[in-house]
């Protein structure tokens, strides 16, 4: 890893939820994510990957600043955002920019395309109108959409065009970081496509880094350079692409991998089903959390939680990992 | 014989701006024990056409069929009183979203034993006993404490497995499940296209499973139905149909999965489904199609034999060649 390209570090970046449970009981502690580092390069995808309720977008929520961490250190720009002021946080905010999931409910049904894509200069720069409203074409000429789109609201769009403009929304006022929360899962095949290839592209463009959070495994293996995959608010696996989708560690990594279906019916491959469903995370099992479900348990698992330890250039949390 | 026999079905809705034909003359014939996969992006028409079979649309639709037949009974004549003995009996059905498909005022139990009430006229005993058998069948563990529990206390894979347990509780023929596992993580998905599966070869069902997911398609289905805007556009066996596609749009479909791409820009389709307002005149698929000619424009294609999937195209693909293409014709 080249040093100087790093644009965002995590370290043991933990966010805790205290949930009430009535006025003589003591708050529970919801660990939605718990202990997750990272580092993140210039011009490359780093991809989260787990089931609902893993803290992926919890992760999405820190990066973005839209939340703080209860605990660990978030560089961004080797700028430590929990210690900096206001000013330099309000500057860093439009470095890191993030599209959800759902294009039909992140854009605001009132107001025009060009003046969704207007508002994120209005209020960080000093651009004049007219600036504005050409940056804006520029923008959605990039994105694939026409200019005409500018005069238009959000439901006269389909479902890939309004992603189109989440993008170009994301991308108005240049960031180095992209957070993708699941862009497209909620987008047909067809168009899941060609909203992967605008990313691609636009990747190439201007030297984005993309945190792509996803449950899909077929995507995943598409864009990302790097995969984490997380179970229960923690990291289980880290290490390149290629790594993770041929030679998985962790149980629960090749669990996740053969549950995920192939579109080639000619493929026999193993099946592991797990048994059993997530777990509460307000009361989460003892030692690795992933023991009540896992075919390898032992007595260790169940006491203390895995260390990361370093398996062909894999991070991997497990007692038990497949060696190869 | 087969058990389900539907030709030409067609289903409109009155909308404001018109009638909006959302299935276009769709056939299908289901033999018993026999697993049918409809695939199709959204607004193809499949789930209209499921629930069309199963009387589950409102009274904006028009449903129209030569024929529609469940085990040798016409369901397009038959007395509401009759259909009403099949549907839910013979004929069941499991939705999307488990989460809002059960009743939240209601125990599980509850609705669990309603179907067993009406169609078999089960006692109070006998219908608790066999709730605890379904629920026990469909993997649900302590079945006897889960009877009193509602729909919110369980979790996504939880609440699709007494919506199973509800459509198998009548011993059904024709089982319908409408995308069960879009709504649920990959693990829990892999469980219940499992149980599915097995439940499917103990009873000896015919199931029918309406999916986006080609994934899914390819680890479950023997026979695949393709729809697009509502017109069936291709029939055939599952491996018939990945390895030689003989419609352009399934051949672009599977093109355009991430998995099977080699390259990093993926060929995409491009543009977008028709709407109501923007159908094009000739094949619908047409204005995406890399093969479409001055007569897929103008005309509407017929469908193709039957060793060609019946694709509704007018130059079908044999191993990604169109066939009885003009040689000279410009690709549009």
């Amino acid at each position: 890893m080249m040093e100087g390209n790093i644009v965002l570090e995590a370290s043991d970046l933990k966010r805790h939820y205290e949930i009430k449970r009535g006025a003589f009981r003591q708050p529970a502690i919801l660990k939605a994510l718990d202990g997750a580092t990272f580092k993140l390069e210039k011009g490359r995808t780093l991809a989260v990957v787990g089931e609902s309720g893993c803290g992926k977008s919890t992760l999405a929520r820190l990066v973005t600043m839209i939340e703080a961490p209860t605990a660990g250190e978030l560089k961004i720009q080797d700028v430590d955002i929990i210690k900096a002021d206001n000013a330099t946080k309000r500057a860093l905010h439009s470095k890191v920019q993030i599209i959800f999931q759902d294009p039909y409910g992140s854009l605001n049904p009132r107001q025009k395309i060009g003046m969704c894509l207007e508002e994120p200069l209005l209020v960080n720069t000093s651009l004049g109108k007219k600036e504005r409203r050409s940056k804006a074409k520029n923008m959605l000429d990039l994105v694939g959409l026409r200019p005409e789109h500018y005069e238009r609201y959000p439901h006269m769009f389909s479902g890939g065009q309004r992603q189109r403009i989440a993008v170009a929304r994301a991308l108005m006022l240049n960031p180095e970081i992209l957070v993708l929360d699941e862009p497209v899962s909620a987008l047909d095949v067809s168009i899941q496509a060609q909203i992967l290839n605008l990313l691609t592209y636009l990747q190439d463009e201007f030297n984005l880094a993309y945190l792509f959070i996803s449950h899909d495994l077929s995507v995943v293996k598409h864009t990302a350079d790097d995969v984490m995959v997380m179970y229960l608010g923690r990291p289980i696996e880290f290490g390149s692409r290629d790594n993770i989708f041929s030679r998985p560690h962790h149980p629960y990594t090749r669990a996740l991998l053969s549950a995920t279906p192939v579109a080639d019916p000619f493929r026999t491959k193993e099946r592991i089903v797990l048994h059993g469903e997530l777990p509460s995370p307000i009361a989460p099992p003892s030692g690795c959390t992933f023991h009540p479900r896992c075919p390898y348990m032992t007595e260790e698992c169940t006491k203390k939680a895995p260390a990361i330890q370093i398996l062909d250039e894999c991070e991997v949390a497990c007692y038990h990992p497949k060696t190869y | 014989m087969s058990l389900l026999e539907i030709k030409n079905l067609s289903v409109a809705f009155q909308t404001a701006g018109g009638m909006f034909t959302a299935v276009d003359r769709v056939s299908l014939s289901i033999n018993p024990g026999e697993i049918v996969s409809i695939v199709g992006e959204s607004g193809s028409g499949k789930s209209v056409a499921m629930l069309a079979l199963m009387g589950l649309l409102p009274w904006t639709a028009t449903v129209t069929a030569d024929v529609l037949k469940f085990d040798g009974k016409d369901l397009t004549t038959i007395s509401n009183k009759n259909l009403r003995k099949i549907i839910g009996n013979e004929m069941a059905m499991i939705f999307q979203e488990p989460m809002t498909s059960l009743n939240p005022c209601f125990t599980v139990g509850f609705q669990l034993s309603e179907a067993l009430k009406i169609h078999y006229g089960m006692g109070r005993s006998e219908r608790k006993k066999r709730a605890i058998e379904l629920l026990d069948q469909v993997g649900i563990p302590e079945p006897q404490k889960r009877l009193s529990a509602f729909p919110h206390q369980l979790s996504g894979g939880m609440n699709q497995r007494v919506m199973i347990a509800i459509a198998i509780s009548c011993n059904p023929r024709l089982l319908i499940a409408d995308e069960p596992t879009t709504a649920l993580d990959v693990t829990i998905q892999a469980q219940i296209l499992d149980l599915l599966l097995s439940l499917q070869r103990e009873k000896q069902m015919s199931l029918v499973l309406i999916t986006h997911d080609m994934g899914v398609v390819a680890e479950t289905a023997e026979k695949v139905v393709v729809q697009y805007a509502g017109q069936q556009v291709e029939q055939q066996q599952v491996k018939g149909l990945f390895s030689n596609p003989h419609h352009p749009y399934t051949s672009a479909l599977l093109d355009s999965l991430p998995e099977r791409s080699t390259s990093k820009t993926l060929p995409s389709i491009l543009g977008v489904v028709p709407g109501q307002f923007d159908k094009p005149s000739g094949c619908l698929f047409s204005p995406r199609c890399k093969y479409a000619t001055d007569l897929c424009l103008s005309t509407p294609p017929l469908p193709a034999d039957e060793n060609l999937g019946r694709a509704l195209c007018h130059y079908p693909l044999e191993k990604g060649v169109p066939q009885n293409y003009p040689e000279k014709m410009e690709v549009a």
